[in-house]
């Protein structure tokens, strides 16, 4: 029997969602809730808490979960994590500067679908600690100065606004200005919705600056992660001098449920994985999470010199 | 265009059937019976029908918007090519896996100027529909698209392209072949063409697959159009978790031309003939025709780096934020 698709649309609603991401909100604690440094938002890893394998249903304490760079020691199965992890794990020294924090969403439409935008908003950051979908910030990587833009899945499944495209079309002239390159790590369910017309021509928008960052000769190296659907796909996710995958990542333009519905077929085995995307010609390779701040450093040394 | 008797009337078209109804049976009555003169009732008809089609489109719903724009009898592309252009020669092909019939295109001249004009493709009968995949593109759509940018790019030739989609295709297939990776490329070159692009929304304009050609200096809808992220449609599924909510999703989406054109989003609002564009190809091509010709003569006069930083910039502008 095939797996039951996942519904990567529905993350885009702002509901709170009762799974994976709760599980791993749970590894945490929060110990600087509603303080915010320049460098990081420290949270501590939940010590001696269990944590089973989506997959293998290996378990195993957070701590060795964390230590292992949120991958499932047993089946390789690559956790869905955060901006925070992300920095983390890629800045030398987890010393890195956020940039452009205080740039908010906004409920410019007045939209309300089972909830006003606003409210929705207003509602997550309490609840959060993440302002927005994307964070953006600089540091180094073996050595190599570098901005990260970084999505987080959990606030409204990553979805691509205004404040997304601000921040990356900032993030671009920040590279340009200082001349180092871009990493932008996808994960992402589609459109903001509720800012309509205005989130879609955000792709418009990244494409323009991604074109003069090029023009700088500047690498911009897109990796996509699980999952990573609709406009970023569409757009920047796909645009990299490099486009990286994580092993086993659901990456795709349509999300697995709609096309099912569409083809009334159920989907072969791997279907949209990164494995399948590399046999397809649309990855460039596949690195694992564990070898990936090495390889980055790999690939920015060949670049320069 | 329909006669008269072959014209398919929508839901909120219903007035105006009643009138073409009793128009139809008059002009019977005046065959059978040629001693009675009807023709003073006929013309009185035929009048009340043209004030009916104005009345009925001067207010209407966002929803009753999409509605319109999905009208089987709207003139698609093609058309648009025929009644606008002389010299059309269509171009098949992405040069790599198949010519994708929901994406057509080629050289015309327009008031004798060359152009190339692209677009989305639906079918006009049922057979046409799905050999034109409802006006679907897959990849291969989208590279023949973009593979004739650059041809007139080369032969610095002005680009239109004309915007009917509800969204590019979600198959397997397409996704075998990289409709992400296809639109996102096109996206991003058509920043860079060195020609003037206009873009013109003639029907639906949904998503990516709208915006995998509608990227230019200047963004044009037609009157009954519609534009945004997501057909109403599923964004009710998504949103509101059920299918019946896509008059509430239409209103708040607010992708009207009107909406579009407040918000910066859109240049222009093209009109159409009275009641919609399926109620006269001639004048509807006529109309856009009038709004193109200015434009082109505009983009032309600047200088392509010029014309190519204003094209970025005026996407960089678009969203809202607070900034705390
Ligand atoms: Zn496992």
């Amino acid at each position: 029997m095939a797996k039951k698709e996942e519904d990567i649309e529905k993350n885009l609603t702002g509901d709170d969602l009762p799974q994976a991401d709760a599980i791993r909100s749970s590894w945490f604690k929060r110990v600087q809730k509603g303080i915010l440094t320049s460098t990081s938002e420290k949270k501590e890893i939940q010590e001696g808490l269990w944590t089973k394998c989506p997959e293998c249903k290996y378990t195993c304490t957070t701590t060795e979960l964390s230590e292992n760079k949120y991958v499932c020691p047993k089946c390789n199965y690559h956790h869905r994590i955060g901006s925070a992890e992300y920095f983390d794990i890629l800045f030398d020294g987890d010393e890195y500067t956020e940039l452009y924090a205080n740039i908010r969403s906004k409920d410019y439409l007045g939209f309300t679908d089972l909830k006003p935008y606003d409210k929705r908003l207003e509602d997550i950051w309490k609840k959060s600690d993440l302002h927005d979908s994307i964070r953006v910030a600089v540091g180094k990587i073996e050595g190599h100065e570098v901005l990260i833009c970084c999505m987080d899945f959990d606030f409204i499944g990553g979805s691509l606004g205004s404040v997304m495209g601000e921040k990356v079309a900032r993030g671009a002239d920040y590279c340009i200005a200082n001349n180092i390159p871009m990493i932008m790590i996808c994960k992402s369910g589609g459109a903001r919705m509720m800012e309509s017309a205005f989130s879609l021509m955000q792709l418009a928008k990244i494409s323009g600056k991604l074109s003069q960052m090029s023009d700088a000769k500047l690498p911009y190296i897109s990796l996509l992660t699980d999952p990573t659907f609709g406009g970023v796909t569409a757009s920047f996710g796909m645009l990299g001098d490099l486009n990286i995958g994580e092993p086993g990542a659901l990456i795709g333009f349509a999300g697995p449920r709609v096309i099912k519905e569409t083809i009334k077929k159920d989907l072969p085995e791997g279907f949209q994985r990164s494995e399948f995307l590399l046999e397809h010609g649309f990855l460039d390779m596949i690195i694992d999470r564990k070898e990936m701040k090495q390889k980055f450093g790999v690939i920015f040394t060949l670049f320069k010199n | 265009m329909p006669s008269l008797e072959n014209r398919q009337f929508i839901e909120l078209e219903k007035p105006i059937k009643e009138l073409v109804d009793e128009l139809k049976d008059f002009r019977q009555r005046a065959e059978k019976n040629a001693k009675v003169d009807y023709s003073g009732t006929i013309d009185q008809l035929e009048k009340s029908i043209i004030a009916k089609r104005e009345d009925i489109t001067k207010e209407l719903t966002s929803w009753q918007k999409v509605q319109l724009s999905r009208h089987p009898d709207r003139p698609y592309t093609l058309k648009y090519i025929d009644k606008m252009c002389t010299n059309f020669v269509e171009i098949f092909g992405d040069r790599g896996v198949k010519d994708d019939k929901a994406m057509v295109g080629g050289f015309a001249q327009l008031d004798g100027e060359t152009v190339m004009v692209i677009g989305q493709q639906k079918g006009i009968n049922t057979k046409m529909r799905q050999l034109r995949n409802f006006g679907m593109a897959n990849p291969e759509g989208y590279r023949k698209a973009l593979r004739l940018m650059k041809l007139a790019e080369k032969f610095n030739k002005p680009i239109i392209t004309l915007i009917d989609t509800p969204g590019a295709y979600p198959g397997l297939e397409a996704e075998e072949r990289g409709q992400g990776e296809a639109i996102a490329r096109n996206i991003y070159e058509m920043m860079r063409l060195k020609v003037p692009v206009i873009c013109v929304v003639i029907g639906e304009g949904a998503s990516g697959g709208a915006l995998g050609i509608g990227v230019g200096d200047k963004v044009l809808m037609l009157e009954n159009t519609w534009y945004t992220v997501i057909s109403p449609e599923s964004c009710s599924s998504i949103l509101w978790r059920s299918w019946e909510k896509k008059e509430i999703a239409a209103e708040q989406l607010k992708l009207t031309p009107e909406h579009m054109h407040k918000f910066g989003l859109v240049d222009g609002i093209v009109p159409e003939p009275a009641g919609g564009a399926h109620w006269d190809y001639d004048l509807a091509a006529q109309l856009l025709k009038k709004e193109l010709l200015p434009l082109l003569q505009e983009l032309k006069t600047i200088d392509p780096e010029v014309r190519i930083k204003n094209r970025i910039e005026r996407y960089s502008k678009m969203g809202f934020w607070d900034e705390i």
